[in-house]
């Protein structure tokens, strides 16, 4: 925490716990001189922690010169950010037009079930969380998803799935 | 070892050949070429565009470029022992490259370099005709580099066709001091990744082109807004980026010319609005992606308040050889106000997706039949969405239309950013209607009723329907919803979700009905 400056540490964030608090900081300071700086900024939250807590928001705010209410709203805005913690690992499943036509619907209910989650909830093992997503251009070779940041899967039929979220929950 | 060139395989690290398995595949042919102790160059390049065959690997040879695909790494060894380091015979060995017939007769202008070269070295992209459009644009005026855009006919590629030469102009005759180049690289719609494959195959073009259009109308930063499920172009743009500053191609005074172009990449948030241009300004300055009033046009007050040009990926990637072969040769491709080439996407259920360049003209049967190979299951081709969840679905009555933006829209379809997704005759019409709205529902940034509150009611609407509650009157509702949203909408989201709903309507009118007996009876 060498670069917080002394007025940052005044602000009391007290639910943040301090490692979460200095991973916040850290962002903030990597890119609060940029033209635009509040999505550069959570972009950079979530990487480190995972998600954005919600405790964060007033730190970002006063460091920004903006209301707790401006980062709330642009936080909810984006599907991308959240706002709780994922499980270990998070599985996005194409759910557009193309992956669609190769059996995106079948591949969905399918991973619904066995997961025994719906879109957006995490498994009680806390291994899988499973979002929705529009595209993620790979239509010629669908259904697809993507596994953590950049394991993305093409022609993923039911047993490729299962085959994916085995290897994931046994990867810790 | 000096005598002996060592021998280049190339195996893409684009993202769809990753996805059915580049990765193991080089790790599996650097691993198995040490243990032999044969020295080779891996190369990661592009894809070349023709997913059925990912992961394509070719080899260097004498004869040119030979491609063996699909390859698997079980398939590795054998091919070692096939010496297919020379170009030998084996199962798997589809031949010279550019005689493909698929690749053979596309029109590759702007994808020209795509799985050819290296896409980080600026060194390969300059020995295949790169950064010849720059330097020819550095000793222009900037008049005449925009006069060369408009006069080659480059309209946007990302949607709308709004000619970029005018919108260019726009800005070159603002006076503001601080003017903005922004690539909008949303790339939101369904069965499009053109703008993806470029990005990680040949991310110098985009960065040539964008800083061309810096020199164009006096505009020292370029911002390129990324969506965030693209993680494998914002890697190669990061080091395309850093490898053209080192060479002196961008940053201050480039290449001696006096001129300055800097550029950073930004990653969106998953939002689909964020594509529509000035939701994406917003975004970009750190606020909610909401659409903004025009006028003004971002042209005139664009990101922080000045003046703007905001243009597609392959819009502003086609720039470089339009300026390195002058305006008339791209012209000279395509039909009617469609001039120039289109990089076409063949997605979802067809034997042969990946990316056709062609001149304009050519017609939905060619691409989805002789291209396309038909469909992926076997079964037949029912309907095919054009231009993204914003167009229309069109049935084999309209497979002869030519792709060109007003042919499109004279049948009441929409070309879009050019992605063709195919569905077989499995498909539930009534399904992708209701898909539609709810899509538009999940995406609207909630600024107009007609958008955010039409297209919820629309899927409640269009679920009565399927469960054939008072079918007649239901399809009534869904029309007249429509039509609120067509007119009553800020933008094209909620303005031309319509536009799949109705088409489903109109040309699949038996997915929606008929009204079972007992029901009528009933009422
Ligand atoms: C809802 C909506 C989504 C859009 N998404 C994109 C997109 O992902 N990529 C894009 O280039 N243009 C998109 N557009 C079009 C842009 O608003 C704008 O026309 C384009 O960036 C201009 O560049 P161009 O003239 O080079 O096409 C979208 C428009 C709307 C209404
Ligand atoms: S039509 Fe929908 S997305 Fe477009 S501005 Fe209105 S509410 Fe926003
Ligand atoms: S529609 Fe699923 S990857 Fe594009």
């Amino acid at each position: 925490m060498k670069h917080a400056q002394p007025r940052i540490a005044s602000i009391q964030s007290a639910d943040l716990p301090e490692s979460q608090r200095a991973a916040v900081l850290r962002a903030i300071e990597a890119h609060r001189e940029r033209p635009g700086a509040l999505l550069p900024i959570l972009h950079a939250v979530q990487d480190a922690l995972g998600y954005v807590p919600q405790e964060s928001l007033s730190l970002i705010a006063h460091e920004l010169n903006l209301t707790r209410a401006e980062v709330h709203g642009v936080v909810s805005f984006y599907h991308h950010f959240r706002s709780s913690p994922p499980g270990r690992h998070i599985v996005r499943l194409c759910r557009a037009e193309a992956c669609q036509a190769l059996g995106a619907r079948a591949l969905e209910a399918h991973a619904k079930k066995t997961l025994g989650i719906d879109f957006h909830e995490t498994t009680g093992d806390g291994a899988i969380t499973l979002e929705p997503v529009y595209c993620l251009g790979n239509c010629g070779c669908g259904p697809s998803l993507l596994i953590d940041s950049d394991k993305l899967h093409a022609r993923v039929t039911p047993q490729v799935f299962d085959a994916l979220v085995q290897q994931a929950r046994a990867e810790s | 070892m000096s005598a002996v060139q060592c021998v280049k395989v190339y195996v893409p690290r684009d993202a769809a050949a990753l996805a059915l398995g580049a990765e193991s595949v080089a790790t599996a042919i650097a691993a198995e070429a040490r243990k032999r102790g044969i020295e080779i160059e891996l190369v990661r390049n592009g894809s070349r565009g023709m997913f059925w065959l990912e992961p394509l690997v070719e080899v260097a040879t004498r004869g040119g470029r030979i491609a063996y695909a699909p390859v698997k790494t079980a398939d590795v060894t054998g091919l070692f022992d096939a010496k297919f380091l020379d170009g030998g015979a084996h199962a798997l060995r589809v031949g010279a490259v550019a005689e493909i017939a698929y690749l053979k007769q596309q029109d590759r202008l702007t994808f020209a370099r795509v799985g050819v070269i290296d896409p980080l070295s600026v060194e390969d992209y300059i020995a295949h005709g790169g950064y010849r459009g720059l330097t020819r644009a550095l000793a222009m005026a900037p008049g005449e580099i925009v006069q060369q855009v408009t006069d080659s006919g480059l309209r946007g590629r990302g949607g709308a066709a709004f000619p970029a030469g005018i919108k260019w102009k726009t800005v070159l005759d603002t006076t503001s001091t601080q003017k903005y180049i922004v690539c909008n690289a949303d790339e939101g719609d369904s069965g499009t990744f053109s703008d993806r494959m470029l990005m990680e195959g040949d991310p110098l073009c985009l960065i040539e082109g964008m800083t061309i259009a810096g020199a164009a109308v006096d505009a020292t930063q370029g911002y390129i807004y990324l969506r965030s499920e693209y993680p494998h172009a914002y890697r190669a743009l990061n080091a395309a980026i850093a490898n053209a500053y080192t060479a002196g191609w961008l940053g201050t005074d480039i290449r001696g010319s006096g001129k300055r172009f800097d550029l950073e990449v930004r990653l969106g948030a998953g939002a689909y609005i964020c594509g529509e241009e000035t939701s994406l300004l917003d975004s970009l300055e750190g606020k909610r992606g909401q659409v903004r009033f025009k006028p003004p046009l971002p042209a005139i007050k664009g990101l922080f308040g000045q003046p703007t040009v905001i243009n597609n990926v392959i819009t502003l990637a086609s720039v470089p050889i339009i300026l390195y072969r002058a305006a008339e040769y791209y012209r000279d491709y395509g039909v009617g106000r469609s001039r120039g080439t289109l990089p076409i996407q063949l997605a979802g259920n067809l034997k042969h997706t990946g990316l056709v360049e062609k001149a304009f003209g050519v017609t939905l049967r060619e691409l989805l039949y002789d291209y396309g190979g038909g469909s992926w299951s076997g079964r037949p081709i029912r309907a095919v969405q054009v231009g993204g969840p914003l167009g229309a679905y069109m049935p084999e009555a309209q497979f002869d239309t030519m792709l060109d933006y007003e042919a499109f829209a004279a049948v009441g379809a929409m070309l879009g950013h050019g992605g063709i997704v195919a569905f077989d005759d499995s498909v539930d019409m009534a399904e992708q209607a209701r898909y539609a709205m709810e899509f538009c529902a999940v995406e609207s940034c909630g600024k107009c009723t007609p958008c955010r509150i039409g297209s919820t009611r629309g899927v409640e609407t269009i679920d009565k329907i399927r469960r054939g509650e008072r079918v007649t009157e239901n399809i009534a509702v869904v029309e007249d919803l429509c039509n609120t949203m067509k007119f009553g909408s800020l933008c094209a989201l909620g303005g031309f979700t319509p536009y799949p709903v109705m088409s489903a309507l109109k040309h699949f009118k038996e997915d929606f009905g008929p009204l079972p007996t007992h029901l009528e009876a009933a009422e």
